[in-house]
């Protein structure tokens, strides 16, 4: 025996030498002291040059609200008090199981009875280039705070690498002691294992607006600089300046002492339920450890193995089952809060409460009248009921309705019943704080014959603007009318109460830019919609904010994220543009050589005169783009919400009845109209004369050739229900047809609902109201014609040619095949 | 390659909300899908209804939308939702240090 300091009975006490000076082998000692004090001899080793300290308590260092002493756990004295011998500055560098055995790097040798490992995580580094270059530095222990502090000193730029938990708060650190910073994150969203899409954007909206650059689907390529760091390169070339480069991606256990003792170890050091490892005498406990499957990297699981691996070195076998995690974290005076599971699966249902105006998203995950996970922002305050309800596994059904109001409303604070709330206030009491009605103007305006909520918005006002108070309209609509109450609006879908044209009106007066910012400010009731209202807010915004907007490929329905048409069999067909439907040899040539090279069983003429070439597989298509794009062919867009053909007759070049040339205007009017995104599928067509061979009066926008002009009509469409167009009006020249057929594209696109046809669209309108726009108000046209023209500049891109150069190539590849006879794997 | 679990990538090169594939040569593909919260299933890759592809579906929630007509699948069961019954096998999954494992007797079951 080499330590003889604490003489009394140090022979009839068992040894047990701690690897890990950290919180979780200080707690273990803890507890096991205050179980029984004079049980073992303890010795700690440390790699660090302090006493045990709370590592969560870094950040506030780092932003100076505390110092290293307000940190510490336990000072020397704790140590001196309990007999536990500390030995600092010295981390083991191998254990002897033989010999039972421990060696630290000073060559330190010390035997032990008992080994407990609490080695923790070390903090991911991520391989680029650079990653090696003064200046880029981790976040995990105090002479990383030292050196962080050091640079902040000196001012700058800073970038932190990782938005989680960990690089919010380098970054909020950074921030406070004056440095400049942007954080890169990978995901789409920040902190996405612990906060939903809504919450993640709320907290990037309120970290920008406090100074910070968050930079999200941000890869980083390299690290640049010479003799220090100087900036980061992120793989799309943009390239950021910083003197500090803070690493905060991630942890993983730190295993490599129990792996070189031949100790099990998984993701984490291999434990049973009394944190006892392969070894029955070593046992592991904290960061380092996997039970169960599972690695923890927060504190609360670690407090619950602490007690466990106490009461069994203590032989009171309690065992470990595993934790529930939450993550509570105040950022930048943000409040977060998540716990437990909060995907959604496997007949989960969500309530969401949305607030927008206070910052405020709830949501609670209830399964089976049980809460199982839950994603709290800007208010935390019930955090603790909810998390308490979710350990405990407590039935909610009785106050369910109430629960997202929190603990002291479901609690039954008085105002239990909405309905009793709502007739509880008085006439004077304001509703709608946006356009400012009161309950006695909404009653008022309902007993005047206001029978259903668009009735109501349409009469007073009231939850016309942002829909928070909708909920209380529909309650005195129901207490004001009983079983008079007409059926609600069309919403958009189940996610929202709001129906399509309430949201592009407010997408346009709010000025929304993405999905999930509309999804908040407009209290959708699902975490991120569902597959009707995602393609559609994709087009509003696509639609409002032509350049500005970055089109969200998981909101497109296949097709459009394909560029071409699925069939039943899983295959595709593809239509190569041809401008008015004229061809040539060498478009031809290319079209059969593709047909013969990727061996397409047929081949068909379409109704809008373009080839339609089918049975293409989905990792073949960026190959048949390359071909028929090297033949000069673009995208014809048969897959789209777009406009798709221009369909001519021949016209006066060749028709002996042909006024004027059709073709020709068509493949003008198809040159001007392509790309362009629309509510649905858009047909036009150019005949030459009266007889109409191009069947210009069945489609979206049609013109009819005469001597005297173009007759422009619309609204057609061949569908399941046949409708002929309805007149426009009639122009003198091509350049005026052409002008009148962007603006009508325009009004179309501004105003009709998603997955909405011309034809419907006039019908619910009427066409008077076309005309009035379209023909009779040549200001409006101009202005119509005139945006339709500067989002076409942004739309007007063969998505063929990106695709077929590389872009998103991995969407047509797999990620793996498997041969199962031999069981051997390719990586794709 | 040996043991229970097939390794079969790193789990951001599916894009969030999406999928992408895992070929079983003379079986089904198998659709591997992502989240909003960064969760990951993986599903054979045929709607119960007509064989649809579902790794070309939209992602949302817990479920795919199939491309053909639209029925929605619950990712971690396989179960069709709403009023629609049928159901797709699923292929167990795990993720280890960001990379997807996706169980071997499954996978090989699916080719079977």
């Amino acid at each position: 025996m080499q330590h003889q300091s604490h003489p009394a009975a140090a022979f009839e006490r068992e040894h047990l030498v701690v690897i890990g000076n950290g919180m979780a082998g200080c707690r273990a000692i803890e507890e096991l002291i205050a179980r029984d004090a004079s049980r073992y001899r303890v010795t700690i080793f440390g790699a660090e040059p302090h006493v045990n300290y709370n590592r969560i308590m870094l950040s506030p260092v780092l932003a100076g609200e505390k110092s290293f002493d307000e940190i510490v756990i336990n000072d020397r004295r704790w140590y001196a008090a309990n007999g536990i011998e500390l030995v600092t500055s010295d981390p083991v560098l191998a254990i002897d199981r033989a010999a039972r055995t421990v060696t630290a790097r000073s060559g330190r040798m010390v035997g032990y009875d008992r080994l407990l490992i609490a080695t923790g995580s070390d903090p991911f580094i991520i391989p680029v280039p650079g990653k090696d270059l003064p200046g880029v530095i981790t976040f995990r222990d105090m002479a990383d705070v030292d050196h962080m502090l050091a640079a902040a000193g000196k001012g700058g730029d800073a970038v932190v690498i990782g938005g989680g938990l960990l690089g919010l708060e380098a970054a909020h650190g950074l921030t406070l002691r004056g440095m400049k910073v942007t954080v890169i994150h990978l995901m789409p969203t920040l902190m996405e294992r612990q906060l939903d899409e809504a919450a993640g954007w709320l907290l990037k909206s309120a970290l920008e607006a406090r100074g910070q650059t968050i930079l999200t689907q941000a890869n980083t390529a390299e690290i640049v600089g010479t003799d220090a760091v100087e900036g980061v390169r992120l793989k799309d070339g943009t390239l950021i300046p910083a003197s500090l480069v803070v690493m905060a991606v991630g942890i993983r256990p730190c295993t490599a002492l129990a792996r070189d003792a031949g100790l099990a170890v998984g993701r984490g050091i291999q434990v049973d339920d009394h944190m006892v490892t392969s070894d029955p005498s070593i046992l592991a406990v904290g960061e380092c450890v996997e039970h169960d499957g599972n690695v923890y990297g927060l504190v609360a699981p670690l407090w619950d193995m602490c007690r466990a691996l106490a009461d069994g070195l203590t032989d009171s076998h309690s065992g470990y089952r595993g934790s529930v995690t939450s993550t509570k974290l105040k950022v930048a005076g943000l409040d977060v809060f998540s716990a437990g599971d909060f995907s959604g699966t496997d007949g989960a249902e969500d309530i969401v409460l949305r607030d927008a105006s206070r910052g405020i998203y709830k949501r609670v995950v209830v399964k089976d009248d049980r809460i199982v996970g839950a994603v709290l922002y800007g208010d935390t305050g019930d955090s603790g009921w909810y998390f308490d309800l979710l350990k405990r596994g407590e039935d909610i059904g009785a106050i369910r309705d109430m629960l997202i109001f929190g603990q002291a409303f479901a609690s039954g604070g008085g105002v239990a019943d909405p309905k009793a709330a709502v007739a509880a206030l008085s006439d004077t009491a304001e509703l709608c704080g946006c356009n400012g009605v009161s309950k006695g103007q909404v009653v008022a305006c309902i007993e005047a014959g206001a029978h259903s909520l668009d009735a109501v918005r349409a009469g007073c006002k009231a939850s016309a603007s942002c829909g928070s108070c909708t909920g209380i309209v529909e309650t005195l609509l129901a207490t004001t009318l009983g079983d008079a109450v007409e059926a609600g609006p069309r919403t958009m879908c189940n996610c929202t109460s709001f129906g399509h044209d309430d949201v592009r009106r407010e997408i346009v007066a709010q000025q929304m830019c993405s999905i999930p910012e509309v999804m908040q400010k407009l209290h959708w009731a699902t975490p991120d919609g569902c597959s009707s209202c995602r393609p559609a807010l994709n087009y509003y915004l696509l639609c409002a904010l032509p350049g500005d907007y970055v089109d969200d490929q998981q909101s497109r329905f296949v097709n459009e994220r394909m560029h071409a048409n699925i069939q039943k069999d899983g295959t595709y067909s593809v239509v190569p543009r041809m401008w008015g439907g004229l061809t040539n040899p060498r478009e031809l040539r290319a079209i059969a050589d593709v047909v013969e090279k990727y061996d397409a069983p047929m081949v068909k003429v379409t109704g809008g005169q373009r080839l339609d070439i089918f049975g293409i597989k989905k990792e073949d298509l960026p190959a048949v783009w390359a071909d028929l794009n090297a033949a000069g062919m673009v995208s014809g867009h048969a897959y789209g919400k777009s406009l798709r053909t221009v369909k001519t007759c021949v016209g006066s070049e060749w028709c002996r009845f042909g006024t004027q040339d059709s073709t020709g205007l068509g493949v003008k009017i198809e040159r001007m109209t392509w790309g362009s995104w629309m509510p649905h599928k858009f047909k036009i067509a150019v005949s030459g004369c009266p007889r109409n061979c191009a069947e210009a009066t069945i489609k979206d926008f049609g013109v009819v050739c005469v001597d005297s002009g173009y007759e422009l009509s619309v609204g057609g469409n061949g569908g399941i229900k046949v409708r002929a167009t309805d007149f426009l009006c009639k122009v003198a020249t091509e350049v005026e047809a052409m002008h009148y057929c962007a603006a009508f594209i325009q009004l179309y696109r501004e105003e009709a609902r998603y997955l909405e046809r011309t034809a419907p669209w006039i019908e619910r309108v009427g066409v008077e109201y076309i005309r009035a726009r379209i023909a009779d108000d040549a200001e409006g046209r101009d202005a119509l014609a005139a945006r339709f023209h500067f989002a076409q500049q942004f739309l007007q891109d063969d998505p063929w040619a990106a695709r077929a150069a590389g872009a998103e190539r991995e969407q047509h590849a797999p990620m793996a095949r498997f041969t199962p006879h031999d069981a051997t794997k390719e990586m794709a | 390659m040996t043991g229970e679990w097939l390794d079969i990538g790193w789990a951001d090169e599916i894009p969030v909300r999406g999928s992408r594939t895992v070929q079983v040569e003379g079986g089904d593909d198998i659709a591997v899908f992502r989240t909003g919260d960064g969760r990951v299933f993986a599903l054979a890759d045929r709607c119960p209804h007509k064989g649809g592809r579902l790794s070309q579906g939209i992602v949302h929630g817990g479920a795919v939308a199939c491309p053909l007509h639209n029925w929605r699948i619950a990712l971690a069961t396989g179960e069709a939702l709403g009023q629609d019954k049928g159901c797709t096998p699923v292929i167990p999954v795990k993720l280890s240090g960001g990379r997807v494992l996706i169980c071997r007797a499954s996978t090989m079951q699916a080719a079977a």
